[in-house]
């Protein structure tokens, strides 16, 4: 939950971050070079990833299609809109320029809104295309200042990105976190980009300033090279702190951009701003505006699947179980939830199925191979009383391991049956006279002392004894 | 029907096709015609980087072994054309007249040498140019300058000046050049051939080695107004790979040659910049005379943006420019010049690569687009392009073409303007308007001026205005002899 209180020693935290993620179309941004990650190097490559002499970009329509429906999940306005160059060198860089959006880009005025309900704005998602990669040989620290040598691969040059502008309302680490987490699953539930940290196609860069409350924004520092969520809250944490410290010892914050490094889990001043290059921005002459017209955009809001917040929404609608609460939470982030939602329709208790898919489906992906049916019988026998809850979870543990299964045989093959109250309390009976000292402490009030009642009972049945109708046996025999 | 052997090489691209295509005589004599004259007299001209003849060779015996199976090979079967060195050929080397690509192969074609090898053209070589097109005299090239056929002390212009000389001197019987300022019109005007810069987006983009890409347009060099007519039909039309590819079909030319000028209204620019030769301006004053003779009206134009134009032109050129050029950074292909770190290693190849007007423009275009300095110098030039547009659309209210000098001068002798950018910047000041609004405009020669050299007179014409602006050329043409 995000805590509007949120201070470090007095200081508020101000934090926007800009999120890249490198779009899941087949070519290119510009040409028609594939568009895959992990392949040899420079293999997908052409005149226009080059930056040959004579090469002229074509933008894809796919890539503008997928920035869309960014744009639409994130509750931007789709505009009218052009290509600008950016100007830089950089050996990995084929043009010299990077064809960007810059005044005009497609996608502006959005929100997201984190799983507690605070919206954080979206300033623009606009198209742009990735750069090479290169690997610099010999040096320190894998820079290319001092290196021996560079290798580039130009296969993810020209690989569409799009970069997703947030405004600086995120006011804790947690809500960083939160913020990215959400993104990627509206990445991914859309179809956009796989945006996997890890592995780079999505890459997240934060704003941090500090402030004492009321005062007006304080400088900001922009952090690099984050590639993953709790390294994010981790960067922005320490940042904050390092601004804070320089304020308290009467220096200034210098704006500048700042690489974390994971080994030592600090932040590194990478170039300050007046080193930034001016990257004298104008209107790509070899691209003509891009104007959407509505009904394309209304055709692309249409394809829309449910996101993940509405996902969310549904299945605590069916469930009666909190919509931000980590059952949810972790089941519609899995993907599971259309699958928790046919177990139901199958005839068994949703609730149950959710608690069950979110403990035991760990590893079984938005589609996992029991059928739905399978696991319904299961959750309809242990809501009918005919397997104990421990029983239930052991059965289907089974049931997951096989890829499915008929709980019912599983259940009679374990020699599981339901036990009648007459020979559970006659159990109940017997461990309470075999573990005097125990009953005497729990009747005296001592709660810890029933597990070893439990225990003796869970033992004389083999498993079999419910421990819910247990521990209420013991508690009306206490009387209480 | 007899072979012909002995084959003129002063024919037109249209008379040759003709009689290839009809079996009437082979590519092959008709190459060894060109190349008999580039042995006389390139040594003198310099018109090429690199000439093609083994290529060239088996091109043309595969068009004569596709006329002899009875398969038609085009409408330029066996037609000798020499490219710009500008243009990317798979294969051969593709200079742009300058050290930093001297070697570089392309491994791809662009688009017009691909729709003209569709259409039968043999391709005899690739022509030299001011470095990456920034001149108006080929004095700028890497590779020593091309002289005009007429009179190899003076420029053949630029900066297409070796494909004007190369059509001039029957090198081959018709080129292509670009023209971001009018470094098609001004050489053609100076080597007294035909011209022509289309309407922006006509011919592709793809494959030429951009200068400043909002100006840059292919064009033909001809012999005559007529054989302008038939390379532009076989060049232009959509290309998918161009963005700025107008979407239509192929110009439609040829059909209006013969249309004649009556009841055309050929508008004379009331306040044109100053400083042109008599003989021009007497010249023009004749085209006017002849257009009228022919049955068009004469009306008066006012065009009072027009004398921002070479400033605008000299802010948004250079800005692109710069961007354009940058790619040229020793990293991947063309000249490397080894140095300490990446960044020593770019100013050395860029300081031996490019040469001075390169460097020159390089730094004009990167100081236009600084911070700071954007919106007085290219954010005004940008308005001042717009402001030429406006006067423009409402000239062509009042007239279907406009007709002015193509240069306020006849070919000048070599060196006279080399160490004076200035005065060579103003050799495009009739020209560079047109490129800054899109039109198309071309250059037909026009009698001769002062030294008996060639002139010639420019026809412009509002966007894809082609089929009125050749109608005009082809009037002017009957009218000049």
């Amino acid at each position: 939950m995000s805590d509007a209180t949120y201070m470090i020693d007095g200081y508020e935290l101000v934090c926007g971050l800009e999120v890249h993620v490198e779009l899941a179309t087949a070519t290119k941004l510009f040409s028609a070079s594939a568009n895959r990650f992990g392949d040899d190097p420079n293999v997908h490559i052409d005149p226009v990833t080059l930056g040959l002499p004579g090469a002229l970009p074509v933008l894809n329509r796919r890539a503008v299609e997928l920035a869309m429906r960014i744009g639409l999940a994130l509750n931007c306005s789709v505009q009218p809109c052009t290509f600008h160059r950016k100007n830089y060198f950089y050996p990995d860089m084929p043009k010299a320029y990077q064809i960007s959006q810059y005044d005009q880009p497609l996608n502006i005025d959005g929100w997201l809104e984190l799983p507690g309900g605070k919206r954080i704005g979206i300033e623009r998602a606009h198209l742009e295309e990735d750069t090479g990669k290169s690997t610099h040989i010999g040096g320190t620290g894998g820079r290319i200042h001092g290196s021996d040598h560079s290798l580039i691969d130009f296969n993810r040059a020209g690989v569409p990105l799009v970069e997703i502008v947030g405004r600086p309302d995120i006011a804790t680490p947690d809500e960083a976190r939160q913020y990215v987490t959400e993104l990627r699953q509206i990445l991914v539930a859309i179809g956009a980009s796989d945006a996997k940290m890890e592995e780079g196609s999505m890459r997240c860069d934060a704003n941090v300033s500090v402030r004492k409350p009321g005062d007006p924004l304080g400088t900001r520092c922009e952090i690099k090279n984050v590639n993953s969520v709790r390294s994010l809250g981790r960067a922005i944490e320490y940042e904050a702190r390092r601004q804070i410290a320089l304020i308290e010892s009467g220096e200034k914050v210098r704006q500048e951009t700042r690489h974390w490094d994971e080994n030592d889990g600090r932040t590194h001043t990478l170039r300050s701003k007046e080193d930034a290059d001016d990257y004298r921005y104008f209107l790509e002459p070899d691209l003509v505006p891009l104007v959407p017209d509505a009904s394309w955009i209304d055709q692309v809001r249409a394809a829309l699947p449910l996101l993940p917040r509405e996902r969310r929404t549904r299945l605590s609608a069916a469930t009666g179980a909190p919509a931000d609460g980590e059952a949810i939470m972790v089941v519609v982030e899995r993907g599971q939830d259309d699958y928790i939602l046919a177990v139901g329709e199958a005839g068994a208790d949703v609730a149950r199925a959710l608690v069950h898919v979110k403990e035991a489906f760990a590893e079984q992906g938005a589609t996992p191979q029991v059928p739905a049916a399978d696991l319904a019988r299961l959750i309809t026998l242990e809501t009918s009383g005919k397997l104990t809850a421990t029983q239930a979870k052991t059965v289907l543990a089974e049931i997951v391991a096989a890829g499915g299964g008929d709980a019912e045989a599983i259940a009679a093959a374990k020699g599981f049956e339901a036990m009648d109250t007459s020979e559970l309390e006659a159990m109940v009976d017997a461990a309470i006279a075999g573990n005097a000292d125990a009953w005497a402490k729990y009747c005296g009030g001592e709660e810890k002392a029933m597990g070893a009642l439990v225990g003796a009972i869970m033992k004389s049945s083999k498993g079999k004894a419910d421990g819910k109708a247990v521990t209420a046996l013991l508690q009306s025999k206490r009387g209480s | 029907m007899s072979m012909s052997t002995t084959t003129g090489s002063d024919d037109t691209a249209y008379q040759i096709a003709a009689d290839v295509r009809a079996g009437r005589r082979r590519a092959v004599d008709v190459l060894d015609a060109h190349l008999a004259n580039v042995s006389a007299r390139e040594a003198d001209v310099h018109a090429f980087n690199t000439v093609t003849a083994d290529q060239a060779r088996r091109t043309a015996e595969a068009v004569d072994a596709a006329v002899a199976a009875g398969r038609d090979p085009g409408p330029l079967a066996g037609v000798p054309i020499a490219l710009k060195d500008n243009m990317c050929t798979r294969g051969v080397p593709t200079t742009c007249s300058s050290r930093m690509l001297e070697g570089w192969k392309p491994p791809y074609d662009a688009t017009v040498v691909t729709r003209l090898a569709a259409a039968g053209a043999v391709f005899v070589g690739k022509t030299n140019l001011d470095e990456f097109a920034m001149g108006s005299s080929t004095e700028n090239s890497a590779f020593g300058p091309t002289l005009n056929p007429h009179d190899v002390t003076r420029v053949s212009g630029g900066s297409s000046g070796g494909s004007a000389a190369a059509v001039a001197a029957h090198f081959a019987a018709a080129s292509l050049g670009s023209d971001t300022g009018g470094s098609i019109r001004q050489p053609a005007a100076l080597c007294g051939v035909v011209g022509v810069k289309p309407t922006y987006g006509t011919v592709s983009r793809y494959g030429l080695v951009a200068f400043a890409s909002s100006l840059d347009q292919i064009g033909p060099f001809t012999l005559d107004v007529r054989d302008a007519a038939l390379l532009l039909e076989t060049i232009s039309g959509h290309d998918p790979l161009d963005s700025t590819s107008i979407p239509q079909p192929p110009l439609q030319l040829l059909g209006e040659l013969d249309r004649g000028v009556k009841g055309l209204r050929i508008g004379r620019i009331t306040d044109l910049p100053e400083g042109s030769e008599p003989e021009v301006e007497q010249r023009l004053a004749e085209a006017f005379d002849a257009l009228a003779a022919a049955g068009a009206t004469i009306v008066d134009v006012e065009l009072p943006s027009l004398k921002y134009g070479l400033t605008a032109y000299y802010l948004i050129a250079p800005a692109e420019a710069s961007s354009n050029l940058a790619r040229y950074d020793g990293v991947r292909y063309g000249m490397r010049v080894d140095a300490a770190d990446t960044n020593a290693m770019y100013m050395a190849t860029r300081s031996a690569g490019f040469g001075d007007e390169v460097k020159r423009r390089i730094m004009l275009g990167t100081y236009a687009l600084s911070a700071g300095y954007y919106d007085a110098y290219y954010g005004k030039a940008l308005k001042v392009r717009r402001l030429i547009s406006d006067d423009f659309a409402r000239a062509y209210e009042r007239a279907d073409v406009i007709l002015t000098p193509t240069s306020p001068i006849v070919a000048f002798p070599v060196g006279s303007k080399a160490d004076d950018p200035l005065s060579m910047y103003l050799c495009d000041v009739f020209t560079i308007p047109t490129n800054l609004a899109g039109h198309p405009a071309m250059s037909v020669p026009f009698r001769t001026g002062a030294h008996g050299l060639p002139v010639g007179v420019q026809v412009l014409a509002p966007t894809l205005g082609e089929p009125v602006m050749f109608r005009v050329a082809a009037e002017l043409e009957r009218g000049a002899r």
